[in-house]
């Protein structure tokens, strides 16, 4: 089970790059040192906030769990702004303070035919959710990315679950092509789970389409957090009742009929 | 050196001067797992309405320089649901557990001081006349020296044995004529301040990053301004101050103590990391013994000016 609470200063194993062109397109690994996280289901996140950031940024990060053993919990960070740039720069033997694991995680059926659909960053939680799989044959990929294939985890996971497939939107015309086969895709899982992680738009299309469907689907969703416990009500999403829900206790991992997705967040 | 935390606050007694700040702590238990709430001075809750608000669309929250903007518009689970569900499971033997109430007139705020009047668990009553995230009531009350007056009178008139605060705006050209009628109108402290109005927009997209266009803006960023208002309050009103604002270790606790304040709250410094307060209780006295300070109330305003 595992052990949230505490925060805990994590040591900084390494900070790489992934991939050859990973740094060229902000795309790393950041690996800590595990003294005591526990375990996690795949699709819980963690807060990281280095001591460097002082009062600037005021937020700790979110990120989903990569992967997370007894020695070490890896992260896979794109950078996207003033925290994950300062997170990337970070060297071994830095340390971070981290709480988590939090939130709640994908739903995990050792018997069930899933899919999971990945968008760019979107990728990480799924190869904790591959690596923890007790029958990963059961698992199907599929990953949406722009940047070159090599700066995300998609080799590693193709090599463990049942089938991956890649698709790089290089141009506006790929996105109907893309959601074309996202269309094939979810039909062809109507009877089986559905766990999808990426950007709004993405899980967007991907709840369209199981509910079109008829698909049990579950999406994680990346909503801005101030706290992640709970205490700021920053990060809420409309329930399907209308209400606001806490997407940092409650979530981030939703089932598609319990929201009402909307394009802000 | 042995050190004395302890602080006397109207009707109750607080071990140390270091509350957490409404809308920064939840209920409280939110941050249980993080540390002992029995070791806090005391607990300001996520601000009650006598119904569940919903609050304001998102984005709701933006992260500024130093600081942050929040508009989340007081969405909360309503009096009855905290008073059945939360209260009680918050050791409100131990800690005071003050009950911040926002309401959309001076009617409300009466019935919702008398509801929570009631209440054994309640320790004290904040009065939100300062919030600029809703539409009726809130920083309204809080911007006119007389609505302040009659809204503190109407609420302490319900409130039965239990001490009134009334949380003051920076929003304003003289916070000093709004403490002096709050107190006449039978304030018993006053909390100083609440956050500052702002803006962030997006260049690119050409929208503002909050839904609500403006919020709150808090954290370190508002600290001086915060302190200014406390320094300015301590010297015109007799009612102990608490006070709050960009307040992130215990360095800027004493700074607050040192202007006058009785106490503070610790606010946007939760997000910072959920054992925040929890620490900057812990590490207070020690500081205080490295500063020679033996107990509060002798360095209290101390500040040498001139």
């Amino acid at each position: 089970m595992a052990l949230s609470g505490a925060c805990r200063d994590l040591t900084i194993l390494s900070v790489t790059e992934a991939g050859p062109e990973g740094g060229a397109h902000g795309c790393y690994y950041i690996e800590l040192a595990n003294p005591g996280l526990g375990s996690a289901v795949a699709g819980q996140f963690v807060m990281v906030r280095p001591a460097c950031f002082g009062q600037d940024p005021v937020w700790p990060r979110p990120f989903s769990i990569c992967r997370l053993t007894p020695e070490a919990l890896t992260l896979f960070v794109q950078v996207c702004g003033r925290g994950t740039d300062v997170l990337c720069r970070l060297v071994p033997g830095d340390t971070v303070t981290v709480w988590g694991p939090l939130g709640q995680g994908f739903s995990l059926e050792p018997d069930t035919p899933t899919l999971m659909l990945a968008g760019g960053v979107g990728l990480a939680p799924f190869v904790e959710y591959a690596a923890t799989h007790p029958a990963p044959a059961n698992l199907d990929l599929v990953f949406g990315h722009r940047q070159p294939l090599s700066c995300y985890p998609f080799a590693e996971m193709a090599a463990v679950v049942g089938r991956a497939q890649a698709f790089q939107e290089n141009t506006p015309e790929d996105l109907p092509r893309f959601i074309e086969l996202l269309e094939t895709k979810v039909a062809e899982y109507a009877g089986g789970l559905i766990v999808a992680c990426g950007p709004r738009p993405f899980l967007m299309t991907v709840a369209r389409l199981a509910r079109r469907f008829g698909a049990r689907a579950q999406v994680s969703l990346e909503n801005r957090m101030a706290c992640g416990v709970g205490g700021c009500l920053g990060c809420v999403e409309k329930n399907a009742l209308g209400q606001y829900v806490q997407t940092c206790t409650q979530g981030p991992v939703f089932w598609v009929e319990e929201l009402q997705l909307s394009e802000e967040a | 050196m042995s050190v004395d935390t302890s602080v006397r606050l109207p009707g109750m007694p607080v071990k140390n001067p270091v509350m957490t700040a409404s809308g920064t702590f939840g209920y409280g238990l939110e941050f249980a797992p993080y540390g002992d709430l029995r070791s806090l001075g005391g607990i300001v809750v996520k601000g009650l309405s006598l119904a569940p608000r919903l609050g304001n669309p998102m984005p709701r929250i933006a992260e500024t320089p130093c600081g942050m903007l929040n508009a989340i518009g007081l969405q909360n689970c309503g009096v009855e649901k905290f008073l059945r569900d939360k209260l009680p499971r918050l050791p409100w033997r131990e800690t005071p557990i003050i009950a911040n109430l926002y309401a959309c007139d001076a009617d409300e705020f009466a019935e919702l001081a008398g509801v929570l009047s009631a209440e054994e668990g309640v320790a004290a009553l904040e009065v939100n006349i300062s919030c600029p995230n809703v539409k009726a009531g809130g920083i309204a009350f809080g911007q006119d020296p007389c609505m302040a007056g009659k809204l503190a009178e109407a609420v302490k008139k319900r409130a039965g044995d239990k001490p009134v605060w009334v949380k003051l705006s920076p929003n304003v050209t003289d916070i000093v004529s709004i403490a002096r009628a709050a107190v006449l109108g039978g304030a018993d402290a006053l909390t100083c301040i609440n956050t500052l109005t702002g803006m962030s927009v997006d260049i690119r997209s050409r929208k503002p990053r909050l839904a609500n266009v403006i919020g709150g803006l808090s954290g370190p960023a508002i600290k001086p301004v915060a302190l200014r208002a406390v320094w300015q309050v301590c010297q015109a009103v007799s009612a102990p101050v608490i006070g709050v604002g960009g307040i992130s270790s215990a360095e800027d606790v004493l700074e607050f103590i040192l202007v006058g304040a009785h106490a503070v709250q610790i606010g946007t410094a939760n997000f910072m990391r959920p054992d925040m307060a929890f620490r900057i209780a812990e590490r207070l006295p020690q500081l205080m013994a490295e500063l020679g300070i033996e107990d509060l109330a002798s360095y209290r305003g101390s500040l040498r000016v001139g």
